[in-house]
């Protein structure tokens, strides 16, 4: 690890001593608005890192639309960096952003050299995405244009700490692409990679990330295997982290249901030993949350994962998540020394292949269902060198409109229910009740 | 409202249908689920996927001549790329009579915007699917996708109007055979 500085650099020691990092998703149009949000980020009782999640046009650089909607005041889906700038991204974090207090910038950019070279001028050193993961799920760019950006940019970025002694932090999105239905496996595999594509191009701080899936079993197992590989796979002069991402897919509409899942989160951050929780808040399903909502949602999970903490974990199981991991992870690495040049052919021969991924670089024909107990299964494999090792067969009909739609909902659907029914999401009964993985089959039956 | 629109100018014989999202989505799921839908109703399903250019979409559709083009949008900035988006679709000659209906999350503030569906209308779509995040939205939608052949009465619009869409758009569906 290099001595230089850089504000994620040591997170996990951080999150030894502080607790469960919490980090919410925030991004404004406003300047003046987002430095509210920082500073009330910052103020929240929770060990916080700040963010700032940037607007949807920014990421497809129509900047002519960010104009457009700042001058009719129509509201932006997040904060324009590269528009406002470096003069006006400094003030917004003056006084706030600092040492204890480290801000990241979300986006979601497949081509992402104009935010890397704003936040880079406006003093910032840690961002998250990937050639992979904001390129697939994101965007129609190529992803051999959008891989050879991402070097680029990764190179740039590293040049913090020749010129300015900084030590940058990039995070993979690999974990969480399109994972509400993405058996486990497939996502360690890809945020593995680009970590080490990340370091190929000369980062040295990174984290590897995982979404809270649909079986807290699951997740262990998911986290656990992530965490073994990130050890041997990663090179030793890496300072990494895990970070958990709250469910990313359709959340709860009841308040009971929505905070039960995010303890689940905080819970399985904990157990899983990851450094940062990114948070959702209950409105996110249906508007941008507002600053309060945030800081509310940072505070419960803050809370939720200091409950827990020092609470001893179940052992972890082994369904064959680790086995699938390694050899997609090992038939990669094997195309190409390259890394970026290896996920390029292994997306071409389909030995990754993203299920229900539109982008017309990803094979299209895995799947990934729910299956009785809960759990996210391969309906179909596709080409990935994985046929048959979690021991089961893939199924023989496929995933219908109806199907999608009842899993897309499964989550949602289990957590409002398990509210509804009395199951209060602060009695440890309730929890303990969806931590043992019997809620689909009891649910189904009531 | 939607589904009336999109069951009436697809029933009765295989259609094609251009599906997409707006410049500025990046968000599929809308878009997978809906292909899965219309294909297993028997359509040809033409998916362009995320965060499609206006002037991909506009190509497209001159093309493919598809019977139906849907929009679907979750991000928050249909309103504004929806307009936009239809202007060009509108502007050019072999597309200015396609139909075309948005659906989605279309603001960032949640709930119904009449204001902003009647926009939309008086600026080209035949019909607006507000999602005012009730999740049965996508339920009802599936289930009155495929009207039954007879249930209209002679004489009744074709495109029937959620009270939230108040003008009628540009007269170019055509009654289902």
């Amino acid at each position: 690890m290099s001595a230089a500085r850089g504000s994620f650099v040591g997170l996990s020691e951080v999150r030894r001593s502080a607790g469960l990092l919490v980090q919410p998703r925030m991004g404004f149009s406003g300047p003046e608005q987002m430095r509210r949000g920082l500073a009330a980020t910052r103020r929240a009782r929770a060990a916080t890192v700040g963010t700032l999640t940037l607007d949807s046009y920014t990421r497809v650089k129509d900047y002519a639309s960010v104009e457009r909607a700042l001058a009719e005041d129509t509201g932006l889906n997040g904060y324009p960096i590269v528009t406002h700038g470096v003069e006006t991204t400094r003030e917004v974090l003056e006084g706030i952003r600092g040492p204890g207090f480290p801000v990241q910038i979300r986006h979601g950019s497949a081509l992402p050299d104009d935010i890397f070279t704003t936040l880079v001028a406006a003093g910032l050193d840690a961002t998250e995405g990937g050639p992979v993961s904001y390129c697939l799920p994101y965007s129609r760019v190529p992803l051999a244009v959008a891989t050879d950006a991402w070097a680029r940019c990764c190179e740039q970025f590293a040049r913090l700490r020749d010129d300015r002694g900084i030590e940058p932090h990039l995070e993979s999105f690999g974990g969480c692409m399109m994972g509400q239905m993405c058996p486990p496996s497939l996502l360690i595999a890809i945020t593995l990679l680009e970590g080490l594509f990340f370091h190929q191009h000369g980062l040295r701080s990174v984290s590897l990330s995982f979404a809270q899936g649909t079986h807290p079993r699951q997740d262990d197992e998911a986290i656990a295997v992530l965490r073994s590989l990130a050890a041997e796979l990663l090179p030793r002069d890496t300072d990494w982290h895990i970070v958990v991402y709250t469910y990313m897919g359709k959340y709860p509409r009841t308040p009971e249901g929505a905070r039960h899942l995010l303890r689940g989160a905080a819970e399985l951050a904990v157990r899983g030993g990851a450094a940062r929780l990114i948070v959702k808040t209950p409105v996110e399903s249906r508007r941008i949350p507002t600053i309060e909502e945030n800081v509310e949602a940072l505070e419960f999970a803050g809370a939720a994962a200091a409950a827990v903490e020092g609470a001893p974990a179940p052992p972890v199981q082994d369904t064959g998540i680790a086995a699938e991991a390694r050899l997609l992870v090992d038939a990669v690495l094997d195309l190409d020394a390259d890394v970026g040049k290896a996920l390029v052919a292994a997306f071409a021969k389909g030995y990754l292949d993203v299920p229900y991924c539109l982008h017309a670089d990803n094979r299209g024909r895995s799947r990934g269902y729910i299956d009785e107990a809960g759990r996210l299964r391969w309906a179909s494999v596709g080409a990935m060198p994985i046929r048959g090792v979690t021991g089961s067969r893939e199924r023989e009909h496929p995933v219908g409109s109806a199907e999608l739609l009842t899993a897309l909902s499964y989550v949602e659907r289990t957590h409002d229910r398990l509210a509804l029914h009395g199951g209060d999401p602060r009695t440890p009964g309730a929890h303990h009740e969806l931590d043992a993985g019997t809620t689909a089959s009891d649910l189904r039956q009531t | 409202m939607l589904p009336t629109a999109v069951g009436a100018a697809l029933a009765g014989r295989r259609r094609r249908v251009l599906l997409s999202s707006v410049s500025s989505d990046s968000h599929t799921w809308n878009l997978v689920f809906l292909q899965l839908l219309l294909e297993e109703m028997g359509h040809d399903v033409t998916n362009l996927g995320a965060c499609v250019p206006d002037e991909m979409l506009v190509q497209e559709c001159a093309a493919l001549r598809p019977d139906l083009v849907v929009i679907s949008t979750v991000n928050g900035h249909g309103h504004a790329d929806g307009k936009r988006l239809i202007g060009k679709v509108r502007a050019r000659p072999e597309t200015r009579h396609t139909p075309v209906v948005i659906g989605g999350k279309l603001g960032i503030t949640g709930g119904t915007q009449a204001t902003a569906s009647h926009e939309l209308v008086m600026a080209g779509f035949d019909a607006v699917f507000q999602d005012d995040a009730d999740p049965a939205a996508l339920g009802r939608f599936l289930d009155t996708l495929e009207p039954a052949p007879n249930t209209r009465e002679p004489g009744q619009d074709v495109l029937e109007r959620g009270p939230d869409v108040l003008e009628p758009g540009p007269d170019v569906l055509e009654p289902a055979s």
